[in-house]
């Protein structure tokens, strides 16, 4: 085994994503699968091989440091699920 | 003359000697959609009334004498494109009543064209699947045969060029979500090098990997809407400045002196026998063209679907984090705290292949494994991006297959995640390194379905792809069949 359903159940508390039960087992024997073909990979020597983060080399790109036109707030809270004045409202986290 | 039947040139060259009116092509467009469009499922939104405004727009740049290159075509785009005022859901609940607040750079520029959006296509949801069957408004149907999957991601926009439901398409591919829907639907696919397009306002997957590019009914009409989107953007600080060159101009048909590969790796156990002769006959062609056809080693394949299932998902994980219920999309009523509400409506909003993707991304960088997994990856993708860079030492351009076999039934995959993952072993290199890669059709199976090769090209070489793709094109007559539909 390459993975438990305890790791699994751990890994979905890190991911802020809740799972069933029946979601809980099929996961641990699918992840399960997937990480032990993945395995093969550890066959190859990478000693020294330098890993690629972005196919392209770049350097940092840099922009002028300017006010833009950007949204209002009328925009920037058009799609929320739940808005008071000019802010998103979540659930209170300070008691 | 059935306008829907036309290519993009042809319906420039109608268009713009006044034979034809934009809003008469968008009219057209539209009665087919709304006659086809739902057995096979395309469209996620049909942009009805906005359509026929932009093209009564292209019909007074048409008068004015004004007109650009794309002026009054109805284009359709993957709904994983923001585009101002209307809905884009990525193929999910979490994003089902989104509204896209500006404009992704590549709908933009098609747009200042004054080309016509004439819907958005469905999608494997946040563009993860190669079925299309991933989707939360239901799997597209293969057009040239409705028990088959049209290939995803990109599924939506390769049925839809398929079954003339637009004149062309926009897609996106990370594993090869351009190029396999292409090939089992029978029409033009390109994957851009990546930072050739930019990747401003469309939806994240795998960020290091994603790149935006057209499906088209041919390769010429595929230089067309790839000149017309690329280029630098500084909104997107990994698009490269670099010239685009003109597409067209390198469209001339002569072969002679270019040289061709076929990676050996590519031609193993499992590649299905209708495809090798297909692949066969077609090297067989690009020989009576002049060129020269040589075997070239690629010694990593084998190791890239591992490769890119860490990588993809890692990046994933931390793309998809965004999803949490507070300034957009789903938010589940029934949570008990704040941190409650984000793993309800994470649940109750992403699909079973898009939380099998975050769990694997977050487990691999998770600590402890990040070295083990992720950074493995990234050194294997130096050694696979390597491979391509020696073997274009020895050639101009490889040829390959697109996938091991043509379409697979729908739900013939889909309990089975690692298999369904093998089916783009032979797209997801040239992703992992960077390059350019097409899809076009090269014959059918004994069943009908179609064949698509594969043209793997230098970074920044896409005129030498259309070139190589154009000329193939001109000496057969694959991309003429269409669907009975």
């Amino acid at each position: 085994m390459k993975i438990t359903r305890a790791e699994v159940e751990h890994v979905s508390r890190l991911a802020r994503l809740a799972l069933s039960e029946a979601e809980l087992d099929s996961l641990t024997g699918e992840m399960d699968a997937i990480l032990d073909y993945v395995e093969q990979l550890k066959t190859l020597d990478t000693e020294g091989i330098v890993p690629t983060a972005h196919a392209v080399p770049m350097e940092n790109a840099f922009r002028p440091d300017e006010i833009r036109p950007g949204f209002t707030p009328e925009q920037a809270l058009a799609n929320a699920p739940d808005v008071a004045e000019s802010a998103f409202r979540v659930s209170r986290i300070i008691e | 003359m059935t306008i829907y039947d036309l290519t993009m040139a042809e319906l420039r060259t109608r268009l713009d000697s006044r034979e034809i009116s934009a809003v008469e092509v968008t009219n057209a467009y539209l009665d087919r959609i709304t006659a086809t469009g739902p057995d096979i499922n395309t469209f996620i939104t049909v942009c009805t009334d906005t359509a026929v405004a932009e093209a009564q727009a292209a019909d007074q740049a048409l008068a004015a004498g004004t007109a650009a290159p794309l002026t009054g075509l109805p284009i359709a785009v993957k709904d994983i494109f923001n585009a101002t005022g209307i809905r884009t859901t990525c193929g999910s609940r979490i994003l089902g009543n989104f509204i896209s607040p500006y404009d992704a750079t590549a709908i933009a520029r098609i747009k200042e064209q004054r080309a016509v959006i004439i819907g958005k296509l469905n999608m494997d949801e946040f563009a993860m699947g190669s079925s299309n069957e991933n989707s939360a408004f239901g799997p597209v149907r293969n057009p040239w045969n409705l028990t088959h999957v049209p290939g995803g991601s990109s599924g939506g926009s390769a049925a839809c060029v398929s079954a003339r439901q637009a004149a062309a398409a926009l897609g996106t591919d990370t594993g090869g979500s351009i190029r396999q829907p292409a090939s089992y639907c029978s029409v033009v696919g390109l994957k851009p090098t990546y930072g050739r397009v930019s990747r401003y306002g469309v939806v994240a997957y795998a960020s290091s990997l994603d790149q935006v590019g057209p499906i088209t009914r041919d390769v010429r009409d595929c230089a067309l809407l790839l000149q017309a989107i690329a280029g630098y953007d500084p909104a997107d600080s990994t698009s490269v400045n670099t010239p685009t060159p003109d597409y067209q101009a390198s469209l001339t048909g002569d072969l002679q002196g270019l040289r061709i590969g076929m990676p050996q790796e590519y031609f193993i156990e499992g590649l299905d026998d209708d495809v090798r002769k297909a692949l066969e006959q077609a090297a067989a062609t690009y020989r009576d063209l002049g060129a020269e056809v040589i075997e070239v080693s690629l010694p990593h394949t084998a190791y890239a679907v591992a490769c890119y299932y860490l990588i993809a998902t890692a990046e994933a994980s931390s793309n998809l984090a965004r999803y949490d219920g507070v300034r957009y999309g789903l938010r589940a009523d029934n949570a008990e705290n704040l941190i409650d509400m984000y793993m309800q409506s994470r649940a109750a909003g992403f699909g079973a292949e898009v939380k099998r993707r975050i769990m694997l991304g977050t487990y691999a960088l998770s600590s402890g494994y990040y070295d083990a997994y992720y950074l493995k990856a990234q050194k294997v993708r130096t050694l696979i991006r390597q491979d391509f860079l020696d073997a274009f030492e020895k050639v101009d351009t490889l040829l390959t297959p697109v996938a091991p076999t043509p379409a697979f039934a729908l739900g013939e995959k889909v309990n089975d995640p690692l298999q369904m993952y093998l089916s783009d072993i032979y797209t997801i290199p040239a992703n992992l390194a960077g390059t350019c890669a097409m899809s076009l059709p090269c014959g059918f199976s004994a069943n009908g379905l179609p064949i698509g090769l594969q043209l793997i090209g230098k970074p920044f070489d896409e005129a030498t792809l259309l070139h190589t793709a154009h000329a193939f094109e001109q000496a057969t007559e694959w991309h003429q069949r269409k669907p009975e539909f």
